[in-house]
């Protein structure tokens, strides 16, 4: 009835999940008991869980983000205290409690911090930048967002039911096949994957459709906002490498469920088209979430020196040399598994070329400041620190990019420190520093700039402190995954690095003060311009929070730095604004579509994990039900009337006038 | 805020580089749809391609077991391959009658266009249900996984692709031919083509190289 369901899948005997389950339980009890009886239900179904508006999905992306941030970090701590003790010792944790976190703790980081977060700001900003009203599919997007949550919402389920993979975050045959791990850990990873993968390919396709065939009136390519030029790069390796991931872990998951030979070592299975294809899709992903960083970078830099992007062509040529590039060089994983030097050779010379691009792009970043008048407000703090990062991490990559010396470094935890390096320094940072770039966008108020700095600084100084021991503790020969060690010199080191985890702590514990804080002063840091920063790009030139149709018409772009343009021409036009001509609006009505969707691929998952037969069917066919539903609306559409138009556009008309007016006294 | 800065550009082509072509605006309701459809086809060929390349890479791994060329009934296929092309041309005509929005030669291209794909399925049942009462089935070597997860995986689209067509028919029979509706038919129709395109691939790669093998 249950198929491999029983009381023996909770972990009685562990209790670190448990409690970290239970308290994690009660808290959601919590929140839905206090929602209920304040009366919040009908509103938050109404205004955000069946809500297509590309803003709302994109608050709830980095909301979901935020919170799997603080679970993935929790795993990071876990590991560090571990490795700073288990010197000749066994530690606080059982090894293969040791291997879930390690496993957890990158598919978490990856798929369900990293991924939400960049795609998150890609659906609040993008549509505004191009000066539209919605994505092309706002339906489509909001199963997008529920699928994804559906994926976190599974991995976390393994923490109390069942347990979850022990075999590192891309699940390496022969150890992910079942004769090396029987239990469920693997098949909560692959459907949690796999579902939430869908989800990703979905918005990757719906994104790159936005940003070639949504464009407001003028808006050739090259006026783009950078922002939407890497997001139309990071999203046409999403519809590219997503499917690759897809593939990958359907055939694992053919190999487990129906004794299959893809990957195994009997019947002539092949281990190695496993390195291939993940990798296929594995370095790929990492400039998926790089890219979108890059565009955050260049927006936050351009707008705080108060000049035009320097290089804005070269910098779209080297987003797309990246887009291409990216895509030829996973074999530099495997360097180590026998592939023979000329092979090895080209894909070195091939993983070194990505330095030119992206050199290319950090000098314009540096010449965009040169000559300008900065302002170190928040967002241009995460930029600073992410050029001085990134450039450590880059010099680190092109080194193990060479290899022999990757054949001294593989496997070590000089890579770990590595690729820490790069993702936290460029993703993480990109993605703290759009969050405080867009909030004041989101919500119409900003954030406390005294907390968001002590952030700042807590997260930088703290992310060296724990990273550079990683990178001598490499050097010295430390291996990473480790559960406990033999060897003196590399425990000072891991030390190190766990007072750098609690410094990084720090930082996240200011970025939650900055939100209370913010929050509860949010009359005083109101912005009722819209252009908190004095921005470039289209965003700006809509009311913050923006109506739901963003534009009350679409925008007329005649350059690049389209709003930039327009305030200028407003004050050389001394304010002289004809009323525009309103028209009636037709908007994509809500719709629980993707809930529902999300509902069923819940149980789904679940039962195919647990081999529940019977309630997968049940799913799948909940699931086309909701298709045909869907498919039978008549009416999907609403009509906002010119006149509601006219009465929203003219408070953000006046606001804007008063501010140009304001600036033209002076 | 400090809007006295007077740096920036006001020309639309700043790097005065060549003529600009003004952008219209947003495309249409019907460009966006089957453009966001053809990119999802995309996608879903990238998906058979780690198929293919799995094939290719596994082809040989037999662990003693049959090769391609004792197991692939050339006959079946030729008749397999018909069905399929000639679905492809019915299923052309069903969208033509659409777009002149004539309900019988709809239904009728619709029907034919289901029953076609309905022996297609019925044939590649059948082999596959023979292959493994022989004891070949895809658990037998890396080989016959390889195979059976390709040709399959072609078979689910083709069995979804027969879910989407009645449903489609179902759609035009209760709401009629709406824009909304002929949109859905227009990414239909685009489905069904792809998955001829992809056979094309699987006909070759599998069954006309492996026989001669």
């Amino acid at each position: 009835m249950l198929g491999k369901l029983d009381w023996s899948a909770i972990p009685f005997d562990q209790p670190i999940p448990l409690i970290a389950g239970g308290v994690v339980l009660v808290g959601i009890l919590a929140v839905l008991i206090w929602v209920v009886v304040k009366g919040y239900l009908p509103y938050l179904w109404h205004e955000w869980i069946t809500s297509v508006d590309h803003k709302r999905i994109g608050v709830m992306y980095i909301l979901l983000a935020s919170v799997m941030l603080l679970r993935g970090g929790s795993d990071a701590i876990m590991m560090r205290i571990q490795q700073a003790i288990a010197y000749q010792s066994q530690g606080y944790l059982p090894p293969e409690h040791y291997n879930q976190i390690f496993s957890a703790h990158g598919t978490i980081m990856i798929f369900f911090v990293a991924m939400p977060f960049v795609i998150g700001l890609m659906n609040l900003v993008v549509p505004l930048q191009l000066g539209v009203r919605d994505v092309a599919f706002p339906t489509l997007n909001s199963v997008g967002f529920w699928l994804t949550a559906t994926g976190a919402l599974l991995v976390n389920l393994s923490l109390v039911i069942g347990e979850f993979a022990r075999t590192g975050w891309l699940a390496f045959p022969p150890l992910s096949e079942l004769s090396y791990s029987p239990g469920v850990g693997v098949d909560y990873y692959a459907w949690s994957l796999q579902i939430s993968g869908v989800g990703t390919l979905v918005a990757g396709i719906n994104l790159v459709t936005t940003v070639l065939k949504l464009r407001t009136k003028g808006m050739n390519y090259l006026r783009m906002p950078m922002f939407c030029w890497t997001t139309l790069a990071s999203n046409l390796l999403i519809v590219a490498a997503f499917p690759i991931l897809t593939a990958t872990l359907a055939m694992l998951l053919l190999d487990r469920y129906l004794g299959f030979h893809f990957f195994t070592n009997e019947a002539g299975g092949n281990v190695m088209m496993f390195m291939n294809l993940i990798w296929a899709w594995g370095h790929p992903e990492v400039y998926i979430l790089v890219l979108p960083a890059f565009g955050i970078f260049s927006e936050v830099v351009s707008t705080f020196s108060g000049k035009a992007l320097f290089g804005y062509r070269s910098m779209v040529l080297a987003t797309m040399a990246i887009c291409v590039i990216s895509f030829m060089v996973w074999l530099h994983h495997f360097f180590t598994m026998g592939a023979g030097p000329d092979v090895n050779a080209i894909f070195g010379i091939a993983s070194m070329i990505i330095a030119v691009p992206t050199g290319v792009k950090i000098y314009n970043w540096l010449f965009t400041m040169y000559g300008g008048r900065i302002r170190f407000a928040t967002p241009m703090l995460w930029a600073v620190g992410f050029m001085v990062t990134f450039i450590i991490g880059g010099l680190t990559g092109v080194l193990v990019a060479v290899p022999p010396a990757d054949f001294m470094l593989h496997n070590s935890m000089f890579l770990v420190a590595h690729f820490h390096n790069v993702i936290i320094g460029g993703v993480l940072f990109g993605a703290f520093a759009g969050f405080e770039y867009w909030f004041p966008k989101a919500f119409g108020f900003r954030l406390d700039e005294r907390w968001g700095k002590l952030a700042f600084w807590f997260t930088f100084t703290g992310f060296y402190i724990t990273f550079v021991p990683l990178y001598v503790a490499g050097m010295l020969g430390m291996t990473r995954r480790m559960q406990h060690y033999d060897v003196a010199e590399w425990q000072p080191w891991m030390i190190v690095a766990a007072v750098g985890m609690a410094v990084l702590s720090i930082g996240v514990i200011c970025q939650i003060m900055q939100l209370v804080v913010s929050i509860r002063n949010r009359e005083a840091l109101r912005d009722r311009t819209g252009d908190p920063w004095d921005g470039r790009s289209l965003e700006w030139a809509t009311s913050s929070p923006p109506p739901v149709f963003n534009f009350a018409f679409h925008p007329d772009v005649r350059g690049e730095d389209a709003y930039w343009d327009m305030k200028i021409a407003a004050q050389q036009q001394s304010l002289e604004h004809d009323v525009p001509e309103y028209h009636d609006i037709e908007m994509p009505r809500n719709s629980p579509t993707g809930f529902v969707c999300a509902f069923f691929a819940t149980i789904m998952g679940f039962a195919l994990i647990w081999h529940i037969w019977w309630m997968v069917i049940l799913g799948g066919i909940g699931a086309f039900a909701t298709f045909v539903v869907f498919a039978w609306r008549d009416h999907d559409e609403y009509v906002i009337p010119a006149a509601e138009v006219a009465a929203i556009d003219r408070i953000n008309l006046e606001e804007r006038r008063s501010l140009v007016s304001m600036a033209g006294a002076i | 805020m400090a809007m006295t800065a007077t740096v920036g550009h006001a020309h639309a082509d700043p790097h005065h580089i060549g003529v600009v072509v003004e952008h219209p605006g947003p495309a249409s309701k019907r460009i966006v749809t089957a453009y966001g459809f053809w990119v999802f086809l995309l996608s879903d060929i990238v998906m058979f391609s780690c198929f293919f390349a799995a094939y290719a890479v596994l082809v040989s791994q037999t662990a003693d077991g049959p090769k391609g060329s004792e197991i692939f009934e050339q006959r079946n296929v030729a008749i397999e391959t018909v069905c399929l092309l000639l679905s492809s041309f019915t299923c052309g005509m069903a969208s033509i009658a659409a777009d002149v929005r004539n309900r019988f030669w709809f239904y009728l291209g619709m029907a034919v266009t289901c029953v076609l794909g309905l022996i297609f399925l019925a044939i590649e049942f059948k082999e596959f249900a023979d292959l493994v009462a022989r004891g070949y089935g895809p658990s037998r070597s890396a080989f016959l996984t390889a195979f059976f997860s390709l040709v399959g995986c072609h078979g689910l689209h083709v069995s979804a692709g027969v879910l989407w067509l009645l449903t489609m028919m179902a759609q035009v029979f209760a709401k009629g031919f709406r824009a909304d509706v002929l949109r859905r038919m227009m990414c239909f129709a685009l489905f069904w083509h792809a998955l001829d395109i992809i056979w094309v691939g699987v006909f070759s790669v599998v069954y006309l190289l492996g026989s001669g093998v």
